[in-house]
Parts: structure tokens; sequence; C-alpha cells
């Protein structure tokens, strides 16, 4: 399944399954990540899932490349049953006020801005990987009529709770931080909440999420309930 | 024991509590972060007999100016940093890697760090931090750890719920390193590189940028040409990792490094180097070398020891 374990310096192994960018090569990276989590290696301090890879990194002091990569090569994977991945909805307004690259869109993607809100809303995309910032989730894929560059001058500050695509890719800002991603609306869910350390991501690996539009007194009122 | 605490009359440049950070956290997205300067950090905390993850004051350039409330206390500070003490109305200029005693009322000013970034003050005792995943670390790019993940600012109380006093004043002899060279070991993507662009990576010399701060160092120097593609699809990665963008000048990732990064990766930086390359400073010359994975895992071996003798020795 891992078609290359190499290290990436001294302290991380880097497991490359492959390059395509697809749910089912994600869904290995995950199974892997999710198992090693799971039996909680001694000395091994981090995992970074992403599309195609992961990378694990480990305490020098405590053990070693060879150590690790010799785990990985002899590992039990976990049936995909027990992989437990949640169906999410995330509200999302799509207000002018909010949808700050919709006119840029119209543009590069030759559709009208209904039509761009329409091919992105109520459809299913898999969370591939969360950071980058913490708990940003990379969700896809997107219709192949809405992949668009990231803005050639990335913005200083994103403002939190921005939906964003690029590519074939939507993400949400979780605080504000600089970005270049198109910006299509605004969440009023806190998909990262730091204060909740068990689980401070509402979206993880593996995930589906769905965007459902909201008006801007529903998106106004969202806390207040 | 709560009337014991520090004042913070001037800040400084990048003040903050750090210890030795937290893990287990990438798939979220939270870096490492923890002390930038692995072994200053662990010295400081020796120096005045505390636990070695104690949370110590991380400075950066201007360090803080401070006044003392309470009991007797030691402190150390650890780095290449010039700085005095007021006691009473006569001012000392201090030593770094000895513990002094001080008192309510005295002052300690860092003025500043010398041709390096980082210094280390510890305080004998225990800050009354509430920690963020098992680590009082401030990232405040991430607005997480002590603090409300914030830098240390001016008029702040900070107290300490805990005060383990020494009579006898600890110093070592340790003198920090300089080093030209910082050893590399080839990255996942370094045939991305023209061979020109990979001459140029190991032979020549780079300047460390103004863009330095805790989540990376930019590189300035020959461009870094890439051959095959200025992008890869995003993936995870690590403090030390050196990433090449379109623009062809190296970035390195330091302690509170985004998470996830789509440049190339030309090399990464050997674990044994690492508390030396924070210290270089805006301006200063670097040259990359090139070691393989068993000679860096020796190095750090060796490097690890000398930090343990040096912490035995206290």
């Amino acid at each position: 399944m891992i078609k290359n374990i190499s290290n990436l310096g001294d302290a991380a192994v880097y497991c490359d399954f492959g390059n395509e960018v697809n749910k089912t090569i994600n869904s290995k990276v995950i199974k892997y990540f999710k198992t090693i989590k799971k039996n909680n290696i001694e000395g091994i301090n981090n995992l970074t899932p992403s599309y195609n890879k992961l990378i694990i990194s480990f305490d020098l002091n405590k053990t070693s490349f060879k150590q690790v990569k010799n785990y990985i090569e002899n590992i039990d994977l976990e049936d995909s049953q027990n992989i437990n991945s949640k169906k999410l909805e995330i509200p999302v307004c799509c207000d002018e006020k909010f949808s700050m690259d919709t006119k840029r869109l119209e543009e590069i993607l030759k559709l009208s801005r209904e039509k761009i809100l329409e091919k992105f809303l109520n459809k299913e995309y898999f969370c591939y990987m969360t950071g980058f910032i913490a708990g940003m989730p990379f969700l896809g894929d997107l219709d192949e009529n809405m992949r668009a560059q990231r803005l050639e001058t990335p913005r200083v500050k994103v403002p939190k709770g921005s939906v964003a695509i690029t590519e074939q890719f939507a993400n949400i800002y979780t605080f504000e931080s600089p970005g270049g991603w198109n910006i299509l609306g605004n969440t009023p869910l806190d998909v990262f909440d730091s204060s909740k350390e068990d689980k401070p991501n509402l979206i993880n690996p593996g995930d589906t999420v769905i965007f459902k539009e909201i008006t801007l007194d529903q998106y106004k009122n969202f806390n207040e309930k | 024991m709560k009337n014991n605490y520090i004042n913070i009359i001037r800040s400084g440049i990048n003040t903050t509590f750090q210890d030795k950070g937290r893990d287990h956290l990438y798939h979220i997205g939270i870096p490492f972060s923890g002390a930038m300067d692995n072994r200053n950090f662990l010295i400081a905390n020796k120096l005045v007999n505390n636990n070695l993850d104690s949370s110590v004051i991380e400075f950066a350039y201007q360090g803080p100016q401070i006044k003392y409330s309470g009991e007797k206390i030691n402190i150390a500070i650890t780095g290449d940093v010039i700085f005095t003490i007021k006691k009473k109305g006569t001012q000392i200029e201090g030593n770094c890697y000895k513990s002094y005693q001080i008192e309510n009322g005295d002052e300690i000013n860092i003025i500043s760090t010398n041709k390096s970034v980082y210094g280390y003050l510890a305080l004998g005792g225990e800050f009354d931090l509430k920690p963020q995943w098992n680590s009082c670390s401030i990232n405040t790019k991430a607005k997480i750890g002590s603090n409300d993940g914030k830098k240390l600012d001016i008029g702040q109380k900070i107290y300490l719920k805990k005060i383990n006093l020494n009579k006898d004043i600890k110093k070592t002899n340790y003198i920090n390193s300089k080093i030209e060279n910082i050893r590399v070991i080839k990255g996942t993507n370094f045939d991305y590189f023209s061979e020109e662009g990979k001459k140029i990576f190991y032979e020549k010399e780079f300047t460390v940028s103004k863009l330095l701060d805790r989540m990376g160092m930019r590189l300035e120097g020959p461009k870094i040409d890439n051959i095959v593609n200025t992008n890869i699809k995003s993936e995870g990665l690590i403090k030390g990792v050196i990433q090449v963008p379109a623009d062809g000048n190296p970035i390195i990732m330091l302690s509170d490094h985004g998470t996830i990064g789509g440049y190339p990766k030309i090399g990464v930086v050997a674990s044994v180097d690492y508390d030396r390359l924070v210290q270089m400073s805006p301006g200063t010359k670097i040259k990359f070398k090139e070691i393989n994975l068993s000679d860096a895992e020796t190095l750090f071996k060796l490097y690890e020891m000398e930090t343990q003798n040096l912490l035995s020795q206290i």
C-alpha cells in the first residue's frame, strides 16, 4: 500500500502513497494514521496525514528511522469499518459581504454567481486532511468546472470562518490568517475550538462535509441561539 | 504564595513563555512550538534548580525589563545576552550562565541578545500559568498556550505559584559556539532542482534575511532553479525542513511552522544543528553541508550527551 518509505531528515519517516489525489489513496493514508495513532508507539510524537503522504515524526532520543520503518512495514492495519467518520453540515452565508471573490471567479470560470454557488453548495466533500493552520480542513473534490488558481497576491488577512476554494479543493479559515484561496462565503460555526482540548477540530480527515446556504439574518442570529 | 510576581515594565520584541512544547497535534494543524534553543532552555532551568521542563521566559533580540515583588528567588539567564540587575539603587552588569538571588523590588533589564536571536530567563520556581495541551508554550500565530496565546505585554503581572530558593549560586562556563556550516540531510524533493541548483545549495553562501520569526527563516542568495514543478501536493512539514518556492529562495521551517506546505523540500536541517541554526540573526552567512542519515544520528547522540554532561555539572 505504501509505495516508498524514506527518511525526512533524521527524526521523521516519510511514507509515500503515490502522487494522485483521490479518496482511495487518501483513505489508505488515514487508515495508517489511525492505526499508528491508536497503537501509541514509544518515541513517535507526531503524525501528519495529507492527500497521499504520511509523515511520522519521532523523538530521536527514544527511537530511530530504522525502528519506525520496521514497525510500519510490519503493521497490522485496522479494518476500515473501525474508522469512524462523520457526515457534517456546515452553514455558509454567501452574502456579498462575505463572498469577496465571486466576481473574480465569474471571470475565471465563465460561470454566473448563481451557477458557482449551485455547483458548490449541497454537495458532499471529503476531508483529506487538516492543518496548515490549526483545524483547517482540506476538502474535495470540486466540480471540474469550478477549479481556479490561488489569488496572485495572497491576502494578508482572510477573515475567520471564510469558506474558500482553489483547484479541486475547498477549505475553511479557522481563524484570521494570511491566505490566497478564493473566498465564496463565511460560516458562523466554530470549526476549531482550542478550549476543547480533546476534540478541537469539528472536521477530521475522513469526514464528509456538505455546505448549506444560510441568509445573512440567519448568520447574524446563529450564535445567539 | 500569591504575593510573588513579576511586573513587566517593558515587554521586549517577542517575549513568550516556552517549555518543551506540545506533541501529537500535527494532524490537527498545531506544531510543537517550545523553546527554540532547547539546550539553553534546559541550562536556564538547571541553574535555578527547576524541573527541566519548567516554563521559562524566551525573548528575541531586545528582552523584557521586569520588576520582581515577593520573597527571595533565584534567577538565571542563558544565551548570549546583555543584561543588568538593579538592586536597591545599585546596578550591576549580569553574566549569563550564572544564577543570581534577587529580592523584592529588584529589577532585571534584558537589553539585547548579542549576535544571536534568543535568550532565556528562568526563575527558580513555577509560574502560575494555564497550560494548553500539556504545554505552556505560547504560539502567537495560532493564539495557543498560556497567557491566552499572546506575547507578554507591558504592565502585566505574572505570579509564581511556587518558589524553590537555593542559597548557593550556580554557574557553568558554557559558551555558545557559532557555526557557519549547517548540516543537512537530502530532502524528499531534492531531484526537483537543476544540477546547478543542487550545486548552489551545497556550495554557495546564503544570508539570513529579516523575514525571520518563530515560524520560519527565509534566506537570500543565489537562486535555486527548479526543473520539475515549483509546487507539490500539500503535505506535512517538520521543523528544519528547507522548502524552495518558485522564487528560488530557501525557507527553513522553525518551531511554530505551519504543519502543511506545498513547496518542494530540498533538504532538512540535521537535529544536531537546530539549536545553533535558530540563533542565526538577520545578516548572518550560512552554508549547507550534506551529511547522511547515520552520521546525523551519531552527531545528534553526541550533542545530547554533551548537553546531559553540561547539565550534570551544574
